[in-house]
């Protein structure tokens, strides 16, 4: 297991990034991250980066994996709270984030995840894909 | 060029990425940088360490604060005596990887920069050096 905590809210995981990841604990994390999304039949993934002061091109990438793998495991990644001069630097380096979906802050991503578990599309896109 | 700072620090593991970037933040905080600065030259500086750590077998960091004129600047300099870049043209290509990585990593960072300088030598080692000025 990795240091950063796993929180499960109903059939959601949070995950605050609160320290300076060096890269052995960023793949800690997305491994432990889909084993929680099977282990806790997770239907969301909220990760808060409101204390990153960079995101560079390994945690981007952490981030677009732990999106795809849960998309994979039938949950919704939800990035929240990227600060500005982040998303500024992100874009010059040339790191789109596709594939990640993002939200303001907690309120407005948890919204966004229970919207997507919702959504009838989805539901049948789901169960007779 | 005179020279406010000048600290060297070693590369070995992927913690020492992590405490390159904090002396590369300090240094610019130090040197006035704004925080989209500042964020900037530490992203670049993260993504040069690292190559330096997984590519380069480990080995240094070299933080420079810099005054010319009214301006100032942090200047980066990261050596290792790895196997060195075969193809340099390549390696600057945004997505081109030996490694697992993206390939951002030296297109990425050299974008973020406003100085950006590679010489690598194959079987002796690379030396990145870049700076950014305010």
């Amino acid at each position: 297991m990795g240091d950063i905590p796993i929180l499960k809210i109903g059939d959601c995981l949070l995950v605050s990034i609160q320290v300076d990841m060096h890269d052995r604990l960023a793949l800690a994390l997305q491994d432990d991250l889909t084993e929680r999304i099977v282990a806790d039949h997770a239907r969301g993934v909220m990760i808060d980066i409101s204390a990153l002061e960079i995101v560079d091109s390994f945690i981007g990438r952490m981030l677009n994996n732990i999106a795809a793998m849960s998309r994979v495991l039938d949950a919704i990644t939800v990035v929240v709270g990227m600060r500005p001069a982040v998303a500024i630097t992100l874009v010059e380096l040339g790191l789109s984030l596709t594939g990640v979906r993002t939200a303001l802050n907690v309120d407005k991503g948890l919204a966004l995840i229970r919207r997507a578990i919702d959504s009838p599309e989805r539901d049948d896109a789901d169960r007779y894909g | 060029m005179p020279t406010d700072t000048d600290d060297t620090m070693p590369l070995r593991a992927s913690e020492d990425v992590v405490r390159v970037r904090q002396a590369v933040r300090a240094r610019a905080v130090g040197a006035g940088f704004s925080l989209v600065d500042q964020t900037k030259i530490v992203t670049a500086a993260s993504e040069i360490a690292r190559n330096t750590v997984d590519y380069g077998g480990g080995g240094t960091a070299r933080i420079e604060v810099l005054r010319n004129g009214q301006r100032r600047g942090v200047r980066l300099t990261f050596t290792d005596q790895g196997p060195g870049i075969a193809d340099l043209t390549l390696a600057l290509k945004d997505g081109y990887t030996t490694g697992s990585g993206l390939g951002l990593g030296l297109s990425g960072a050299k974008r973020l920069c406003n100085e950006f300088d590679v010489r690598s030598t194959p079987g002796q080692g690379t030396v990145v050096t870049l700076a950014r000025w305010v």
